[in-house]
């Protein structure tokens, strides 16, 4: 081997342990300073406490655990099958050209702050569930509508390129037998494409997990459990937002405690879904 | 020439009148006057770019997907241009089968490779979609290697054992004839001679028409054979007589592997 390529093993050798030495150092941080507060509250009552007031003394996160996942779950709701049906238009209907300019246009959408997605909800959305559906207007509901949108490319991006990598001779095979084109698609090339989908669904989930800023602004952010979609929610990552500004001692301890929890359940979901997919 | 009905197998099932086909300005078949008889075997043979697969993709309109395809004159099925708005593709393409290069086996289980084309049909009752797949498959001499691995996925399958596979769905709709595109190229020697004992059988009941490249292919597993050129037919007659006493020298050139 020569001297040149011995380096740059050695120097990719280092990138590479670099990002895993940053990951593992966020993980040690946020443990140790999260796990105080657990130790004190007891993981019994902060995971299942349905009371959060730091002032009293009261760290119970389960209203931000049911938040979370309400919040995602309707964002997946409404953000898969738009999404899908999005990848299913632009692979197998659309003209080439049509194709060709819609598609950037989708992701283009990834490229908009967060904050541009939250306001729109704040002035359009939030007043159109209050006027038209009651309650508040801050909501399960606005957060998984503005949050739905947001998945969006993540989830058309990827799922097109799954359908794309459908191959044409199984959509010809499937033709030749006299099946139109949604016959073909549903009976060929979606079951073909459909570890990709899951994948495309797997990422969308961890954005709307892990989002927090368009949440802020539509979920209304109280701390209690809701029991309808048109109540207001807070989630995992919003406590932490709110919160860290002015949190100190075992306050502040139980924000890097909501983290704990929150990067558990995602890495949970995870491998759940990975498995999942594996079994299929 | 070209009129080679009744002399074996049975009456015309499948014929082209003065066919056209432009891909957009480049016109890739030249008006071509062909007859396909009942239970026999046409080879289609001629070099790469010829048009024999354009043409073979004609017969059930295959060609309708690509862009910029426009066709004139008729393919003639059933007492019917097959090009005739009226006519239903999906009654079409059950009537006249087709079977790919490459075998075509869907990601899915054995059954459902077969039952998805009679479900096309609008067939969803479990019992008769049970008898269609068993009587498909013994069609092509797979069912006793399958039958307890139905549920299995068909990419488990030799390639072989794909292609029949392929046949079988092609046979599932009680099609009339089967088009076969070169479905020998991507098989190994032996697995390629057990497909030519299988159109034999096929031969009994169906109008088969195979495009290949192999020349001894053509010689052995035909009735009639059609050599094409620069998409026209230059010669069509049986396989005997174009392989041993052909009419025109472009053709000997051919078969003899002096035209390219």
């Amino acid at each position: 081997m020569s001297r040149k390529e011995k380096f740059a093993e050695i120097a990719l050798t280092v990138v590479g342990l670099t990002s895993v030495a940053v990951l593992a150092l966020i993980i040690f941080f946020i443990f140790k300073e999260g796990s105080p507060a657990l130790a004190h509250v007891g993981l019994g009552r902060f995971v299942g406490g349905t009371r959060w007031s730091p002032g009293k003394g009261q760290f119970g996160i389960l209203p931000m655990i049911v938040g979370s996942f309400f919040v995602t779950f309707g964002a997946l709701l409404t953000g898969v099958p738009l999404g899908l049906g999005c990848a299913l238009y632009l692979s197998e209907f659309a003209p080439r050209k049509t194709a060709a300019v819609l598609k950037p246009l989708v992701e283009i959408l990834a490229g908009i702050p967060s904050v541009v997605f939250g306001f729109i909800g704040l002035t359009v959305i939030v007043p159109l569930i209050r006027d038209h559906l009651g309650g508040p207007g801050f909501s399960v509901l606005a957060s998984a509508i503005v949050l739905g949108v947001m998945i969006l490319p993540t989830m058309v991006s990827i799922s097109y390129d799954a359908l794309r990598a459908v191959p044409q001779v199984y959509r010809e095979g499937m033709l030749a037998v006299g099946a139109n084109q949604w016959q073909t698609v549903t009976s060929v090339v979606l079951p073909a494409a459909r570890p990709g989908i899951l994948a495309a669904g797997i990422l969308s989930m961890g954005r709307a997990v892990g989002e927090t800023m368009a949440v802020i602004m539509v979920a209304g952010n109280a701390t209690i459990i809701p029991v309808s979609f048109l109540d207001p929610v807070r989630t995992l990552t919003s406590n932490i937002a709110l919160e860290m500004g002015y949190a100190t001692g075992l306050h502040r301890q139980a924000l890097f405690a909501t983290g704990i929890v929150l990067f558990v359940i995602i890495g949970a979901l995870n491998i759940l879904a990975r498995a999942f997919i594996r079994s299929r | 020439m070209r009129d080679v009905a009744g002399e074996a197998g049975g009456a015309v099932k499948v014929e082209a009148k003065g066919f056209r086909l432009y891909y957009g300005e480049f016109q890739a078949l030249k008006g071509l006057d062909a007859a396909f008889p009942d239970k026999s075997i046409t080879a289609i043979i001629g070099p790469s770019g010829c048009g024999k697969s354009t043409f073979l993709r004609s017969i059930n309109r295959m060609n309708d997907l690509i862009e910029g395809v426009r066709v004139a004159g008729e393919i003639v099925y059933g007492g019917k241009n097959i090009y005739d708005p009226s006519v239903d593709l999906t009654w079409l393409r059950s009537r006249i089968g087709m079977v790919f290069q490459r075998p075509v086996a869907f990601p899915l289980s054995i059954y459902d490779n077969v039952a998805c084309a009679p479900r096309v049909q609008g067939i969803t009752k479990k019992s008769e979609l049970d008898q269609i797949v068993e009587r498909s498959l013994k069609g092509v001499g797979l069912w006793d290697d399958v039958k307890d691995d139905l549920r299995k996925p068909a990419g488990g399958l030799s390639l072989g054992n794909q292609q029949k596979l392929c046949i079988a769905r092609a046979i599932s709709t009680n099609p009339d004839v089967i088009l076969l595109d070169e479905p020998a190229s991507a098989l190994d020697p032996m697995a390629t001679l057990r497909l030519e004992d299988l159109m034999w059988e096929l031969r009994e009941n169906y109008c088969l028409v195979i495009v290949t490249h192999n020349m001894q292919q053509a010689s052995r597993a035909s009735d009639y054979t059609m050599f094409m050129l620069d998409g026209e037919i230059v010669e069509m007659g049986h396989t005997r007589q174009v392989f041993t006493n052909p009419r025109d020298p472009r053709t000997e050139r051919y078969v003899t592997g002096k035209l390219v």
